[in-house]
């Protein structure tokens, strides 16, 4: 492979890098002005459309595409959302763009108003960032000082205004519609779709949610172009018209049990085994990886022997994971118990089940109460089962909650089963000698005794 | 008109009806299961009960496409061409599923839950539960509390589909119930020092599917299973709510709500709901009597005549003979009373005296109209049939007289004899109102409880309450819903419609029925009433209009 020039990342290392000085020396807030002096909203759509990006947030949908579902000559106000509530476990890409170059995120947020019709954005930023907090609001106000925000920007009619709200640290939040409720002051429940958010979001009035990664991409897109974007990453797979390819840049988040956990900025479709040997210096005391996670904990898991697999946006799926995610890749290295790991997710997705569909609420529950069992030597074989159903049936996919929640949940669940079920079931043998091969109905109330 | 095919059999539905899988389904007669779903309430799809498998059949080619996976019965609205499958396998399986979820950390405590029998949870349990439990978790406390006046909360046997939190929010407005925590640890509860305390709030229990929120009214009084229910009608206001009362043995433990889209909808207001209790109040009129010595004019309101008990054979023609030989009759037929006893009492007052004096009753009024975001109004005028009473008193005398119009009739001394029927729950009349009525030779009074008026009658005569009549109330919007009487009036009193009928010289048991189409047939404005009436009623203007 090439070698690659970080290009969302270019900020890292550059004194004062956040500062607005700073980003206009490297040539930003230029493209903008551009745009608006010459470009029409549906310009930026088309030239986002035509550079395939795709969100960054973990669901991968066409940006541009998203914005076309906005309905047409509507009198306002729509809004746009930048998802900052980066909670998912292993993730922290936004983080370091929002320290470290606010200015890029902020003028693709300006881009993507002036594209979508807002006139008012909101950053949703998890709690846990106070020096996003700052940075951002600092980079804000230099924004507004310098007549990027406000009322008729650059003397055009266009006016934009970013509010930064800060959550109260929930998973769900970063849920798109479960942010538009706690946006709304209200706690945070995915709302069923339809109505889907381009039609009726926050406030109900047509709402764009965006990740911030994908609001520095729009920015980069129109400062090096579209070509410059297609030529970085997977092309779309001419035999699937439904593939809309993995173009761009992507912010690995490299942690676990590596030498040199970290951010690094590759292009999509490098693969877990070249982003761990390359950029993260191999598994740790070098020992061999047992198993990969390969976009955040809800991705699932890919063995040691899969560690080929492209992470670009169809990679992860093939062999069995949920999908790319937020590219968050963790290491879990040949001494560490997967049982251990399974545990560990499941009691933070019952943690942070929002508590709304009962197969979710009560699926998460359960299955952690049956790990933490399992890991306390009582574990049956019986129970390998009933996990395993609960991560099948459980999640948007197959239709029995409201949001994706469940199905990320589900997946390190179910793949951890899958893939490591010999595991598993040495765990149970050895910690439950005289139980483990029980298979009688559990009585539901205690048995009381004859007297 | 569209059709929609529900497990293989065509439905047709209305060109404008918008209707969801569950409504669909249920017009052909398959109940798909559901908890948080509620017609009066917003959609949440969060019980994941009701979810079904559904697809579309293709208009020209009539070729299926099904959904790849299951979706929420109350989510999904059905058009023409819409398939709906209730009862496939993976439906089955994911039934079950959600009633084994739900049953995890529920307390299974039926043999002391208020719900058993009538419990959403053990119902669907039998329907599509599975037999074993797997959940290897004995969730066995019981907690309770208290979220206000009304209503405890058992908060171990919720479910969390928070029908009661969106009914405190969309239809009182008031929002006092809420979700507190996160995932399995969910609880509903109030904020402290804002109790559950609305004018609406009984109807969260009738809402709940499950026993997590009880009654305090009729907690522990009574099993389900024991109880009658009989569509009524509410008394306690001019709104006419339509109720179910749930009876045992001519004792009422509880009123219900019943649906009824031109009247209520699916409410009651707490007022009516527990407005039953005078019904077996010990201190209610029980036995007819009438003064000893004939009295004279002069009495004062300070002299109460003596009286004895008579037997109601005996009422029947003595109060005939009483009135007649008074003289000049004034009668107030009172609002609580049925569009046919008031009928008929008109009748028997003309037949009486030709001349005789007819004006509405008293008019018990409190406050002002109450309505809430959601629709619903409590009214101020505490009677159920005002509009009707003052509809039959215009087919006997024209001028709308009102009980004031009877007070000064009375007070200016045009009257000999008067006859005040009343039946109100809550005392309604002071010495200084019942002064006016002092000086006439036959005073009738025929209430429900003694009263500084019934001290001065002739005759004392015990009314009934409304879960004690039968007949025909027109509430305030022209609304006529018939009803039969749920319980018996208590040993030795008569209902008025008996008395009245009897009086009419009318054969055999008093036929309410009988009543009504006699009133419908002979004067247009009730003409509505004909027939059979639908379990709503009718609005008495339609057939006027027409």
């Amino acid at each position: 492979m090439q070698p690659f020039k970080p290009v969302l990342l270019e900020a890292i290392g550059v004194p004062d890098g956040h500062s607005i000085t700073s980003y206009k020396s490297r040539g930003g807030y230029a493209p903008l002005e551009a745009t608006l002096a010459g470009k029409q909203p549906s310009d930026v759509i088309d030239m986002v459309k035509a550079s395939g990006l795709r969100g960054r947030g973990g669901a991968g949908f066409p940006t541009g595409l998203k914005w076309t579902f906005l309905p047409k000559d509507h009198p306002g106000p729509i809004y746009l959302c930048v998802n900052a509530d980066e909670s998912e476990p292993g993730t922290f890409n936004n983080r370091l763009l929002m320290e470290d170059d606010p200015h890029q995120v902020i003028e693709g947020i300006i881009l993507s108003s002036y594209a979508t019709r807002a006139t008012t954005a909101y950053i949703y930023l998890r709690y846990e960032y106070p020096k996003s907090w700052h940075r951002l609001q600092a980079a804000i106000d230099e924004a507004y000082a310098a007549g990027y925000l406000g009322k008729n920007i650059r003397g055009t009619t266009f006016s934009l205004d970013i509010y930064l709200h800060r959550g109260a640290a929930a998973y769900i939040c970063g849920e798109e519609t479960g942010l538009i409720e706690s946006l709304e002051g209200k706690r945070a429940w995915p709302r069923i779709k339809p109505p889907f958010p381009a039609i009726e979001g926050l406030f109900r009035k047509p709402t764009v949610v965006n990740n911030i990664e994908t609001m520095a991409c729009v920015a980069q897109i129109a400062r090096r172009g579209v070509d410059w974007f297609k030529s970085i990453g997977v092309p779309a797979d001419p035999t699937n018209p439904r593939d809309p390819g993995s173009y761009g840049p992507k912010l690995y988040c490299l942690s676990g049990h590596v030498e040199k956990p970290g951010c690094y900025e590759a292009p999509l479709g490098i693969t877990a085994r070249e982003l761990i040997d390359r950029f993260g210096g191999g598994v740790w005391k070098g020992r061999a990886a047992k198993a990969v996670i390969p976009g955040g904990i809800s991705m699932g898991l890919m063995t040691e022997s899969e560690l080929d697999t492209p992470l670009d946006f169809a990679g992860p799926g093939r062999v069995g994971c949920l999908g790319l995610g937020t590219a968050a890749v963790v290491v879990i290295d040949d001494q560490t118990s997967i049982v251990d790991f399974l545990h560990n997710s499941a009691r933070f997705f019952a943690h942070e089940s929002c508590g709304q569909c009962t197969p979710c609420r009560e699926g998460t529950s359960w299955s952690l109460r049956i790990l933490e069992r399992i890991k306390a030597g009582k574990g049956r074989l019986k129970d390998l089962d009933i996990l395993l159903e609960l991560g099948s049936t459980m999640g948007m996919m197959p239709g029995s909650t409201i949001c994706g929640l469940a199905d990320g949940a589900a997946w390190p669940m179910k793949n951890a089963i899958k893939k490591f079920r010999g595991e598993f079931e040495d765990y149970i043998k050895r910690t439950n000698p005289s139980g483990w091969m029980v298979t009688d109905p559990v009585p539901a109330l205690q048995i009381v005794g004859a007297h | 008109m569209p059709v929609v095919i529900v497990d293989g059999q065509e439905i047709e539905i209305g060109a404008n009806e918008r209707l969801n899988c569950i409504e669909a389904a249920r017009r052909a007669g398959k109940e798909i299961p559901h908890y948080c779903w509620h017609p009066g309430l917003s959609v949440v799809a969060s019980c994941r009960m009701c979810l079904v498998e559904t697809g579309q059949r293709d208009a020209a080619t009539g070729a299926i496409t099904m959904v790849p996976k299951l979706v929420p019965g109350c989510q999904t609205p059905v058009r023409d061409g819409t398939v709906i499958v209730t009862e496939s396998d993976t439906v089955k399986a994911s039934r079950a599923r959600v009633e084994e979820a739900l049953l995890i950390d529920h307390p299974i405590d039926c043999p002391i839950c208020d719900k058993a029998g009538e419990c959403l949870l053990q119902d669907y349990h039998f329907q599509h539960g599975q037999p074993e439990r797997r959940a290897d978790l004995q969730p066995f406390h019981s907690r309770k509390r208290d979220v206000g006046p009304t209503v405890t909360l058992f908060v171990d046997r919720c479910i969390m589909c928070t029908r009661c939190v969106r009914f405190t929010r969309e239809v009182t407005g008031t929002a006092e119930l809420m979700v507190t925590s996160r995932g399995a640890k969910e609880e509903i509860d109030v904020f402290p020092g804002h109790p559950l305390a609305n004018k609406l709030s009984g109807n969260v229990v009738d809402l709940c599917p499950v026993g997590a929120l009880g009654d305090k009214d009729f907690l522990y009084q009574q099993r389900v299973w024991f109880l009658k229910r009989e569509p009524n009608v509410c008394g306690g206001c001019s709104a006419g709510c339509s109720i179910h009362t749930e009876h045992n043995q001519d004792a009422v433990y509880r009123l219900k709500p019943r649906e009824n889209p031109h009247v209520n909808t699916w409410w009651i207001c707490d007022e009516g709901r527990y407005g039953w209790h005078h019904l077996h109040d010990q201190a209610r009129m029980l036995e007819a009597s009438r003064a000893i010595s004939s009295p004279t004019h002069g009495r004062t309101a300070a002299t109460t005549p003596a009286t004895e008990s008579i037997e109601w054979s005996e009422v029947v023609t003595k109060l005939r003979d009483d009135l007649k030989s008074a003289g000049r009759l004034a009668v107030a037929v009172s609002p609580m009373l049925t569009v046919e006893e008031a009928w008929m009492l008109c009748a028997v007052a003309r037949s009486i005296d030709p001349e005789a004096f007819l004006a509405l009753g008293f008019v018990p009024t409190r406050g002002a109209d109450e309505s809430f975001p959601g629709g619903f109004t409590i009214r101020a005028e505490k009677c159920p049939n005002r509009k009707g009473v003052e509809e039959v008193l215009a087919l006997f005398s024209a001028g709308g007289r009102s009980w004031n119009d009877l007070v000064d009739h009375v007070s200016a001394g045009r009257a000999d004899a008067a006859w005040v029927t009343a039946a109100y729950p809550t005392p309604w009349i002071d010495e200084a109102g019942a002064a006016a009525f002092s000086s006439l030779a036959q005073l009738v009074v025929q209430d429900l409880f003694d009263s500084p008026l019934m001290q001065l009658a002739t005759w004392r005569l015990p009314a009934v309450g409304f879960a004690e009549r039968s007949g025909t109330w027109v509430n305030v919007a022209h609304h006529a819903q018939s009803f039969r009487q749920a319980i018996r009036p208590p040993a030795g009193v008569w209902p008025e419609g008996r008395l009245f009928w009897n009086m009419l010289g009318r054969r055999g048991l008093y036929d309410v029925n009988a009543v009504r189409q006699q009133i419908a047939t002979s004067s247009p404005s009730f003409r509505a009433l004909a027939g059979e009436l639908p379990s709503t009623g009718v609005d008495l203007r339609l057939h006027q209009i027409a």
